[in-house]
């Protein structure tokens, strides 16, 4: 085994040598790139030093799964935050705050109260029952193969959506960061995730997981230190240096638009701290709080972290580390957010990234002296590559996770009735997980270009209203049987997965070809309307589906707006000024106006281009039918009705005589799987 | 490994398993409902009583993100109630029905 890794070790070096030289353009400016790769080899020489001490202690199936169960409460706890904070939480959550303020804050406090239904009602039971995946605990009290296989399927498809979007979120990433193209990030960040989970299973994950973690809170204390120790580390003078300055003023001013004009700027500095910027729909906010609460109690790779643990006592100290160290990183959130609105300016981080995610790497470039500072760019290079951590270490932890399924629930539980050999066992868990990886890089590719923010909310509602009433019922409830989770889990995923399809996460041409036709074109003169007085809608259902008239809110009155040119005009008559221009500053500045409208006009032309002849969205919609982002307003209860109704069909007297046991055992942990002895 | 087969029926009549199984149920959901309650009185809050949360307190702090701090500490704060009650109580609790469960029901 140990010389087959070295070999991949080899391979990776190369592949990272031919990355560096294809390097285009990124944030990283090209005469600092080395230090990013320095900082990236390091990063990989010590993982790898990691899965080569790992793979010499994986050679059973339980070593594979669970790293012989052997791995300490406060480890867990760690790894569960590598685990979970992936990199749309790191830069994605700072951005939201850098450009949205309060909304942004808002939206990071779901993911830890997540880990409350983990702690209070899913670690230590699924300590005490389980054995290495999700499968198990179902098959516990049930009819093992035809439970294992859809908890199989289930898993498979939560992790697959997970999955590609960390592959296509990453790969995009590490070419906006440093501009290694997107087919080779994707190809790299899969390989070195194989080579950590083939070789050395959940052990080498787990502490490429924990690796991760330390990195990613190393980094954001030393940024917030340095953001908010000018102040004294006083929160409201800190705060009140941010409303007050003049980026996150105009920031404001822009996102409102028309009822900017009658407000002073101290009043949008504050607006900033205030909520309703980003998040406008509060019954969307409440379905996606439901799947964030339900949905990770239910993500198999978070559930496969408790099977590594010795005992439930251990599961319960490992989610309370877990629950610090992700709840203080998502505070830290708030200073990296504002920081970087304060000091580098929601402008300029929206125009690197609209979506904000360069906001942390930014503020580390400022804090280190700016773009053209050694200190900056090293700054820079040591958060690119903890956003490269974190994506290989969670994308690892997904891969383990669809392949114990694969592997452990359907080829051994299912294909060979469990009789399999032990070393059997493992190979079908390598192979397995050379699959998924290989299918992880594959879709990672496919979807370049595509539209995958729909993807986690997906994974996270299939995980909330499949697997968790599943999970949760077969733990609590004693009439739940085979019946209830088959049809539970079925109607779960299905209605979740319908339901995002039609809706608003979908791209509809129509919408795209007006918005780019209106970036083009501009928008003709408008007189002034008067205000509008908020319409009631004509009932709940309307609020969800697109068959009545929804609710509207209260219009102030506009007053008359002059035509906006488009970028067709724009870029014409920016060209005429640039020709015209003979200061060279202000040569400079025209220059880069138009390179922002040059920008902007070609997207929309691609844009056109892309959707011409389209009028339907991938399922035949023209516009949204579900209103909601997220579907778990009504899949989650949905799901959770399923297993009752269909439980209560099935009738198994043998999943109610078993009761007993499975309460007893998950209570007191008697005949719970032992650590392997080391 | 082969694990020794247990009387569960007799386990779970014990009166010692009702009395931990009682405690933990409706500890457990108790603190279940509470974190779910204020969890969502933010997006409530966020939406419907804007007022109220841009009140300033404490500079320009608002009630707003204090209310969103709070959620961290209140979720801390019930994982911290939970596990020093399940470390002083539940633990011991199930360690005497351990011991004692291979004599049960025989």
């Amino acid at each position: 085994m140990t010389k087959i890794f070295n070999k991949f070790a080899l391979s990776i070096a190369a592949l990272l040598a031919s990355g560096s030289a294809l390097a285009a353009t990124g944030a990283v400016a090209d005469e600092f790139k080395w230090m990013t790769f320095a900082v990236f080899g390091v990063i990989i020489a010590i993982t790898m030093g990691v899965t080569y001490w790992a793979a010499k202690h994986t050679h059973t199936t339980s070593e594979f799964y669970a790293a012989g169960r052997s791995v300490s409460g406060i480890q867990n706890g760690w790894a569960i935050a590598g685990d979970y904070l992936s990199a749309a939480s790191f830069l994605g959550i700072a951005g939201l705050i850098s450009l949205y303020g309060y909304d942004g804050f808002m939206y990071s406090v779901g993911w830890l109260v997540a880990y409350i239904t983990v702690l209070l009602v899913i670690a230590e039971p699924c300590r005490n029952i389980g054995k290495y995946t999700m499968g198990d605990i179902l098959a516990f009290r049930n009819e093992p193969k035809k439970v294992k296989t859809v908890a199989a399927l289930s898993t498979i498809t939560v992790s697959t959506f997970y999955l590609t979007a960390q592959m296509v979120g990453g790969g995009v990433l590490i070419k906006t960061l440093i501009g290694i193209d997107y087919e080779t990030s994707i190809v790299g960040v899969g390989i070195l995730m194989l080579v950590y989970v083939v070789f050395g299973g959940m052990k080498a994950t787990t502490w490429v997981q924990i690796i991760k973690a330390g990195l990613l809170v190393t980094a954001s204390l030393l940024l917030v230190m340095f953001v908010w120790m000018p102040y004294g580390f006083s929160l409201p003078d800190y705060l009140q240096a941010v409303v007050g300055d003049s980026k996150v003023q105009a920031q404001v001013a822009k996102l409102l638009g028309d009822k900017a004009t009658t407000m002073t700027a101290a009043e949008l500095g504050q607006r900033f701290l205030e909520p309703g910027l980003f998040l406008k729909s509060p019954i969307d906010q409440i379905s996606l709080g439901m799947a964030l609460v339900l949905g990770t109690a239910g993500m198999p790779h978070i559930l496969m972290r408790f099977f590594t643990v010795p005992t439930a006592q251990a599961a319960r100290l490992s989610v309370i580390w877990a629950m610090a160290i992700i709840g203080g990183f998502y505070v830290l959130t708030l200073f990296l957010g504002t920081g970087a609105a304060m000091l580098v300016g929601p402008d300029k981080i929206a125009s690197i990234d609209p979506g904000g995610n360069m906001a942390g790497p930014l503020l580390a470039q400022y804090l280190g002296g700016g773009a053209d500072s050694m200190l900056g760019n090293f700054f820079l290079a040591f958060v690119a590559a903890v956003a490269f951590a974190t994506i290989v270490a969670v994308v690892a932890g997904l891969v383990l996770a669809a392949a114990s399924a694969m592997a452990h629930d359907i080829y051994v539980g299912v294909i060979r009735g469990d009789h399999a050999t032990p070393q059997e066992q493992v190979i079908a868990a390598r192979v397995a997980s050379v699959i998924v990886g290989i299918m992880a890089i594959t879709v990672g590719i496919m979807a370049k270009g595509q539209n995958v923010a729909h993807l986690v909310a997906l994974a996270f509602a299939v995980a909330a209203s499949s697997n968790l009433p599943a999970v949760l019922l077969t733990l609590y409830w004693k009439k739940c049987n085979t019946g209830g989770i088959i049809a539970g889990m079925l109607v779960g995923a299905i209605t979740a997965i319908a339901l995002v399809m039609i809706s608003p996460n979908m791209t509809y041409p129509q919408a795209v070809i007006k918005a780019a036709n209106k970036v083009l074109n501009g928008e003709p003169a408008s007189e002034a309307k008067p205000a509008v007085e908020a319409k009631p809608g004509e009932g709940f259902s309307c609020e969800l589906f697109a068959t009545c008239k929804k609710a509207e809110p209260a219009k102030a009155a506009e007053a008359a707006k002059p035509a906006k040119p488009g970028t067709r005009e724009k870029l014409v008559t920016l060209q005429a000024k640039l020709d015209a221009a003979t200061d060279e500053a202000d040569k400079k500045k025209i220059q880069t106006d138009l390179d922002k409208v040059k920008k902007a006009h070609d997207k929309a032309e691609g844009d056109l281009k892309k959707f011409e002849g389209q009028t339907t969205s991938m399922v035949g919609l023209e516009k949204p039918f579900f209103l909601l982002k997220n579907p778990g307003l009504i899949s989650i209860p949905l799901g959770f009705l399923a297993v009752i109704i269909g439980s209560l069909l099935y009738r198994d007297q043998r999943a109610e005589d078993m009761w007993d046991e499975l309460y007893v055992r998950q209570n007191t942990g008697i005949n719970a799987e032992a650590a392997s002895a080391h | 490994m082969s694990k020794p087969s247990m009387n569960w029926a007799a386990i779970d009549a014990d009166p010692r398993f009702q009395a931990l199984h009682r405690k933990k149920t409706t500890f457990l959901w108790g603190l279940m409902f509470i974190s779910t309650v204020y969890y969502f009185l933010l997006p409530i809050g966020a939406a419907y009583f804007q007022d109220l949360f841009k009140i300033k307190v404490w500079g320009v702090v608002n009630v707003g993100i204090l209310f969103a701090l709070s959620e961290f500490i209140v979720a801390w704060a019930i994982a911290f109630i939970y596990s020093k009650k399940a470390n002083a109580e539940f633990d011991a609790m199930a360690q005497e029905i351990i011991n004692d469960a291979h004599k049960m029901g025989s």
